[in-house]
């Protein structure tokens, strides 16, 4: 085996520059895959990041999954039923601060009561829609970021006065009010409120700064036109990838839909499914077209080492010490190819990470990167199969060559 | 006319028996036809014939570079020819050298690597005997001040004592010399000759060379001249 190495290495040195073409070729192939790999990944993982730090992980909601059994369904054995009148049931989760205690029992993380309505809201002449979301400040803080995002005031403003409401900026800015101006909020149940802007909000995301609005729970239940409302429980856990079991448990519990980040975003996360399998298409083609480069360089060293196999195999070398001479040199150049890769990948992904984006619709980003010695592991798997394909086809060839034919030629 | 025989001897080494080779799938060309041959311990045969005779393929055959279509090679008693590749392989490697008309040393390594190749694929000693008898086979034939030198940086003369020396590195017992000193000069053919006679007379090895000059033919123990691939004397 060592002399199979020495001859191998032997033939790779005495080419720098073939060698050094095809070292090339597979440390380009390798570092582009690791960097589109982080790329693409660390735009999902921020992705995914931002969807799960800017929702609850799992709201229960005042539905249900499946439309209640109607008594007479229980009460006779009958084929169809028709003429039922749908009993008029009032919205919101029934007992939401019994059902509440109860989850907190078991639950490792955070539940925070909420009620969900529209509102127009008006000021200085000026009308527009806003999702009005009625929180508790003392337990909000524990499931959502909303404390972090809030730019000027603070949650607990809304303490401040009776009526408080937080403006998302773009929204604030939209009718031009201010923290301390008092707009009016109109719900669709001809609820007018006049409130008192004590703060504002930027998430960064702007579709929530141009339309969200919070105000305290009592606030919202006033707006709504229900005392007592709360038709959403939004929880938080500390295992964010146990949420779907979690809420399944707590749906079995309440009989509420009870909808994780993961069932919520099913759409995206299934994209992100194709998406990946794209990446790793670009990713193994990339490869690919380097695993060419290292197959034409194995081929020229062995077309110009006929004489040498020929004059090897005369000697009383075999056919497989021939082909693992060949391979090895193929091995040889990937591996070498594929450190040269990884640090060319890892110089990529900082300068990569460097440049700094705006975006009318987020704030100044740089990219997102995701570093994970998987990613370097994956690419090195792929390169290393196939400059070892590469190299094993002219290997096999230059060994099958026929050492009375080359010599014949030669002499 | 009677076939030609071989002079009885000392222990057969390799034998040709009624060996034939030909090529070709459509119009066969026969290559080497009906030979026999018997080449003993001790002695230096020479081969001679027109171009195109049949005198290498005769050469390839003894030494199991080639398979004969029909007929049988013996080496040391033993049917040989129709083993697989890699034990043919191993009985070239600890049995039989090999001396061409062009050297063939593998340009990246030096004389002592080059020497030291056949040796470390059979693996028989360590790397310091390895390294002390190529040194030795060096020294032998006057080139012990060149074993770090790379072929290209040597003459043509050298270059074939080295060819010469790797041939003898794991002890053959045969040398099969195919036209070695056609690319050399009068003197560097002398001394390739003289090392031919010295390892005949003084190791007891035998030596097959094939030439077409006849006067280097007549330096040879015995003489056997091949026509279109038959053995005529």
């Amino acid at each position: 085996m060592r002399l199979v190495l020495d001859i191998a290495v032997t033939h790779v040195l005495a080419r720098v520059r073939q060698t050094l073409v095809g070292m090339l070729g597979v440390a380009m192939g390798v570092g582009f895959s690791v960097m589109m790999a982080a790329l693409m990944e660390g735009s999902q993982r921020d992705f995914v990041t931002q969807l799960v730090d800017s929702l609850p992980h799992i709201t229960i909601n005042d539905e249900r999954r499946d439309p209640p059994r109607q008594p007479a369904e229980d009460a006779y054995a009958a084929v169809q039923f028709s003429g039922l009148r749908t009993p008029v049931t009032r919205p919101g989760i029934r007992n939401p601060y019994a059902i509440m205690a109860s989850i907190e029992t078991w639950l490792d993380g955070a539940v925070a009561p909420s009620v969900a309505s529209r509102a127009v809201i008006r000021y200085a002449g000026r009308d527009t829609a806003a999702n009005v979301t009625g929180i508790d400040p003392r337990r909000e803080v524990h499931v959502s970021k909303l404390a972090g995002h809030i730019r000027q005031g603070s949650l607990d403003s809304l303490y401040k006065s009776s009526n408080a409401v937080i403006l998302g900026d773009r929204l604030a800015a939209k009718i031009g009010a201010r923290v301390g101006n008092t707009i009016a909020l109109a719900s669709g149940t001809g609820q007018i409120l006049t409130c008192t802007v004590v703060a504002l909000l930027h998430t960064g995301i702007s579709q929530t700064d141009e339309t969200q609005a919070y105000t305290l729970i009592k606030t919202a239940q006033i707006l709504a036109g229900q005392t007592a409302l709360v038709n959403a429980i939004r929880i938080r856990v500390v295992d964010i990838l146990a949420a779907r079991g979690v809420a399944t448990r707590i749906e079995a519990q309440t009989g509420y839909k009870s909808v994780s980040w993961q069932e919520a975003n099913e759409d995206l996360l299934s994209a992100f499914q194709i998406r990946n399998f794209i990446m790793y298409t670009v990713v193994g083609a990339i490869l690919l077209v380097a695993s060419f480069g290292t197959y034409n360089i194995i081929s020229t060293i062995t077309h110009e080492k006929t004489r040498d196999i020929a004059i090897l195999k005369s000697l009383g070398f075999t056919e497989s010490t021939v082909r693992s001479i060949f391979f090895i040199e193929a091995v040889i150049i990937g591996l070498a190819g594929t450190v040269l890769g990884w640090l060319l990948g890892y110089i990529l992904c900082l300068a990569l990470g460097s440049v700094e984006f705006k975006s009318p619709f987020m704030d100044a980003t740089t990219l997102p990167l995701y570093y994970t010695p998987v990613h370097y592991l994956m690419a090195a798997a792929v390169a290393m199969t196939a400059s070892g394909i590469a190299g094993y086809l002219p290997a096999r060839k230059a060994a099958s060559v026929h050492p009375v034919e080359i010599i014949r030629g030669a002499s | 006319m009677a076939a030609p025989t071989d002079p009885p001897g000392p222990r057969p080494l390799i034998e040709l028996r009624r060996v034939t080779k030909t090529i070709g799938d459509g119009v066969a060309t026969t290559l080497v036809a009906d030979i026999d041959l018997v080449v003993r311990s001790g002695e230096f045969v020479a081969v001679t014939g027109p171009s195109g005779s049949g005198k290498s393929s005769l050469l390839y055959l003894l030494g199991l570079l080639d398979v004969p279509t029909s007929g049988e090679v013996l080496v040391e008693g033993r049917p040989a020819s129709r083993l697989d590749e890699a034990a043919r392989a191993h009985l070239r490697l600890s049995l039989l050298g090999f001396v061409f008309q062009f050297h063939f040393l593998l340009p990246e390594f030096s004389a002592l690597s080059n020497i030291m190749l056949p040796m470390r694929a059979l693996g028989r000693l360590d790397d310091a005997a390895m390294r002390r008898r190529a040194l030795e086979l060096l020294a032998s034939l006057g080139l012990e001040d060149h074993a770090h030198k790379l072929p290209g940086q040597m003459s043509g003369g050298q270059r074939q004592r080295v060819a010469i020396a790797r041939a003898l590195a794991n002890e053959p017992l045969v040398i099969l010399a195919d036209e070695p000193t056609g690319n050399l000069d009068t003197h560097a053919s002398e001394q390739v000759l003289a090392i031919f006679r010295h390892l005949v007379d003084e190791t007891g090895r035998a030596i097959v060379m094939v030439t077409h000059d006849l006067d280097l033919a007549a330096r040879a123990d015995r003489q056997i001249r091949i026509v279109d691939g038959r053995r005529v004397t």
